[in-house]
């Protein structure tokens, strides 16, 4: 059993706090929400437990170490890998060699990383994409390499960063299936940042609520669907952006 | 001259100027560096063949070495030099903006042409490089050098050569991923130094070609020999839309095509302005496609 937690972790940017003092545990096998409007600080949450932000104080620990100083890479190294908001594939090679780039990057040798990445697709049950050129794939199969990428090398922590965006409520639900068979099967512990308040929902076993950078409520979904705090936060930006939040949390 | 004959002077120089915007465009794919000391590479490598003289008359050195090895010595001179142009220069502009890179780039140039020029001075000289070459040979009924015929072929030896290296290899894999998203293939532990190295190894090395083929075309070493490659390549690189490599091929290809075309169509009066007609197109295809004919795909889209 690993544990990736972020302590007292604060980000300020020339002066602008975008996160103050957050703490949150993630385990192998669990599924943690990160909610909040947005501007409330999870991407860049995400960014500092990833290594690609160096917190202005606080640590990222994984098991109780250190990872402060490390590398993006680095960590990836470590098991703690991510996803990107719209995918992020090498748009210009087909998905087979996305996967496998990664395996050799990884440290696999060229046979272990094509072997590696066809198991990978299969896995994921898209091994019919495996020659596309990435960048003519449709969204939503972009998103699910994007997620087979991440889990080359068997990772102990995947953070997915709005994997759901644009996706039909169907594709959501097809995705929520896939979340949950990366906990329960490949006993990863998967941080998921959504806006579908419903898809989070449905599919975590704890959700962290962020609001302005802070902590404002945290705990399992039906506790997260009767907070006041949280539907409060969530009051002025719903209408703006036109998302099923308010739905969601009736 | 016979259609046949335009038709091979146009691969000809259209060979050259692809193989300049390929050594451009393969640093430009990784580090988003346009190197303009590529053109000096070009011109140290012929200049490796001789000894140190300020001398008219050239003291051949190297020069005078049987054709398979006089090759590989001039393709691992430019590969050579262009790994320390990397290691000892650009290595610390990595994380600079592309401006400051490129005039990095522009200094490193002079420091390298003042370097020939301290050491051999200015003075083009003149050396027989592989002087078997310029005997001609008849293709298809078209007279021509057997150097023209040979550098086509190498031309199109180096891309079989690169596209195998780049699709069915290690490094290759991993050089197409830092080209298109250099941020996140790091992120994928794919190893920047030694990918960058490599990209500066084989530029250097197609430097060192281009340097063979002027040297036996033109039979002189002169410390500006490399400029005009340069200038056309870069021009093919941006046509070709920066980082993609097809395309700077393809644009240095239409480039010596153009260039050729113009030169035989031309009413003799008005091809003292060649090159102004070529640039004229140039600017003509910039408006129309900005992002250049074969854009490359990671361009827009950055971690």
């Amino acid at each position: 059993m690993s544990e990736l937690s972020a302590d007292g972790v604060s980000v300020a940017f020339a002066g602008l706090k975008a996160l103050s003092e957050v703490s949150l545990q993630l385990r192998s096998g669990q599924i943690l929400g990160l909610i909040g409007p947005n501007g409330a600080g999870k991407t860049t949450l995400v960014n500092v437990l990833t290594g690609f932000q160096a917190p202005t104080s606080g640590a990222v620990l994984l098991d109780g170490a250190s990872l402060s100083g490390l590398e993006a890479h680095e960590l990836r190294r470590r098991g703690v890998a991510r996803t990107f908001q719209g995918g992020r594939l090498f748009r210009d090679l087909p998905v087979i060699d996305n996967l496998e780039v990664t395996g050799l990057g990884l440290g696999l040798s060229r046979a272990a990383a094509i072997r590696e990445a066809g198991e990978m697709l299969d896995w994921i049950g898209i091994s019919a994409l495996a020659d596309r050129i990435a960048g003519t794939l449709p969204y939503t199969d972009e998103r699910r390499v994007a997620i087979g990428r991440a889990l080359m090398r068997a990772p102990d922590f995947l953070l997915l960063d709005e994997p759901a965006a644009g996706m039909s409520a169907e594709e959501a639900r097809d995705l929520s299936d896939l979340i949950r068979r990366i906990a329960r099967e490949r006993g990863c512990g998967v941080l998921l940042i959504e806006h579908n308040v419903g898809l989070v929902l449905g599919v975590c076993d704890h959700i962290v609520v962020l609001d302005s950078g802070a902590v404002i409520e945290t705990g399992p979904p039906a506790a997260i669907r009767a907070s006041e705090r949280v539907r409060h936060a969530y009051m002025g930006t719903a209408a703006d952006t036109g998302l099923p939040v308010q739905e969601a949390l009736v | 001259m016979s259609a046949l004959q335009i038709i091979f002077d146009a691969l000809s120089l259209g060979s050259l100027y692809a193989l300049g915007a390929l050594g451009i465009a393969l640093i430009f794919g990784v580090m988003r560096l346009v190197n303009f000391a590529h053109g000096d590479v070009i011109a140290f490598c012929v200049f490796a063949l001789l000894w140190p003289s300020v001398d008219a008359i050239a003291i051949v050195f190297a020069g005078n070495l049987p054709w398979f090895l006089l090759i590989p010595f001039v393709l691992a001179m430019g590969a050579g030099l262009s790994v320390l142009c990397e290691l000892v220069v650009f290595r610390r502009f990595r994380n600079t903006n592309p401006a400051t890179m490129m005039i990095a780039s522009f200094a490193l140039g002079f420091v390298i042409r003042y370097f020939l020029l301290m050491l051999f001075s200015s003075r083009p000289k003149s050396i027989a490089l592989l002087p078997e070459l310029s005997q001609p040979v008849t293709v298809l009924g078209a007279r021509m050098p057997l150097l023209q015929l040979i550098t086509i072929l190498v031309t199109v030896g180096v891309l079989l050569g690169l596209t195998i290296f780049l699709r069915r290899t290690r490094f290759g894999l991993e050089m197409r991923a830092a080209a298109e998203n250099f941020t996140m293939a790091r992120m994928l532990g794919v190893r920047a130094n030694r990918v960058i190295m490599v990209a500066f190894a084989l530029s250097g090395a197609l430097a060192g070609a281009i340097a063979l083929i002027l040297g036996s075309q033109t039979g002189t070493a002169n410390i500006v020999m490399g400029a005009n490659v340069m200038l056309m390549a870069f021009i093919a690189t941006v046509i070709g839309g920066m980082g993609s490599l097809a395309g700077a091929v393809l644009a240095g290809f239409l480039l010596g095509a153009t260039a050729t075309l113009l030169q035989a169509l031309l009413p003799p009066e008005a091809r003292a302005f060649r090159d102004a007609f070529v640039y004229g197109a140039v600017i003509l295809v910039l408006i129309f496609r900005p992002q250049g004919i074969l854009s490359a795909g990671g361009m827009k889209e950055r971690v």
